[in-house]
């Protein structure tokens, strides 16, 4: 009925979910904390892709890169909201505009 | 047929909760949509013939990513509704980006890949997804496996010194203070006269 399903479906699914988290970005300009799930889901789609060649090809090898991506994404993901925990100490807030004492 | 189905429904799902992470306004909510991102995308690994990283997946992004946003967007006491000023504005520029980059990406993929739309093909043989990544990760891949071993215990050691801090006015147990004391700085001898209180 709607035909099998191949590579190309993964890609357009993996474009659309990159998009979605640049969108997002740009979108919640204000919010680290939505910011940085944003690049879980960039993360994410990358991995798809990955997964996807790793399958279309026949070869293992991006799947074992996939596992570092995410091996990577989570070590971000604690470092930044670690990060983020002690900025809202310093400061009481999470604005990003607020963050540019380094500009002099 | 019970493939396509599944894939359609995944695919669904984890875009519309995609979008749902970006859209919603409150970011505990974000956060659960995130999760069912996740696990949709887990299952369109599944459906790719991934099963080790599908499960991995659940496991870390919804075991301990997710988690430990959840944690971070409950502890800190921040008006979100201020944070969400400037959405409208920001909404069509961001849009207009968004289908900008999204049409370059069609673009560049059907050069190559669209006109592919054979099954993609699953291993059939005896061996597992599992056997087959772990013949290449501890050989092939072993320095590589050791060093991301090695990222995580940075970012373990790196969260932890960021967010350690030394309160004033906080009864501690110190090991070194207690093992240290004498018997001439811990007892005073006091010669009571009977029928007198210490006082």
């Amino acid at each position: 009925m709607l035909g099998a399903i191949g590579l190309s479906h993964y890609l357009i699914v993996a474009a659309i979910l990159f998009v979605i988290g640049v969108f997002g970005i740009f979108v919640n300009r204000k919010n680290v904390i939505v910011i940085l799930m944003c690049v879980e889901l960039i993360l994410l789609a990358v991995n798809i892709n990955f997964v996807a060649f790793s399958t279309h090809m026949g070869n293992i090898d991006g799947q074992i890169f996939a596992l570092f991506v995410l091996t990577v994404a989570a070590a971000e993901a604690a470092v930044g909201l670690a990060i983020l925990v002690v900025y809202f100490r310093n400061r009481g807030n999470i604005a990003v505009e607020d963050i540019d004492l380094m500009k002099g | 047929m019970l493939v396509t189905l599944s894939f359609y429904l995944l695919a669904f799902v984890a875009i519309s909760s995609a979008l749902m992470v970006v859209m919603s306004r409150n970011p505990v909510h974000s956060v659960m949509f995130l999760i069912v991102t996740f696990f949709s995308a887990a299952g369109l690994f599944l459906l790719m013939g991934a099963e080790f990283l599908a499960l991995l997946l659940v496991m870390v992004y919804v075991g301990a990513v997710a988690v430990l946003f959840l944690f971070v967007v409950m502890m800190l006491d921040v008006d979100f509704v201020e944070l969400k000023q400037g959405f409208l504005q920001y909404l069509p520029f961001g849009f207009v980006l968004a289908v900008i980059l999204l049409a370059e990406m069609v673009m560049v993929g059907a050069a190559y890949f669209f006109g592919e739309s054979e099954k993609l093909a699953i291993y059939n043989d005896e061996k597992s997804n599992l056997e087959r990544i772990g013949e290449v990760l501890y050989t092939d891949y072993a320095f590589f496996f050791e060093a991301a071993g090695l990222v995580l215990l940075i970012a373990l050691i790196g969260a932890v010194v960021l967010t350690l801090r030394t309160r004033e006015g906080v009864r501690k147990q110190d090991a070194h203070t207690q093992i240290s004391r004498t018997r001439d700085e811990a007892i005073e001898m006091v010669d009571l006269p009977s029928g007198e209180g210490v006082g």
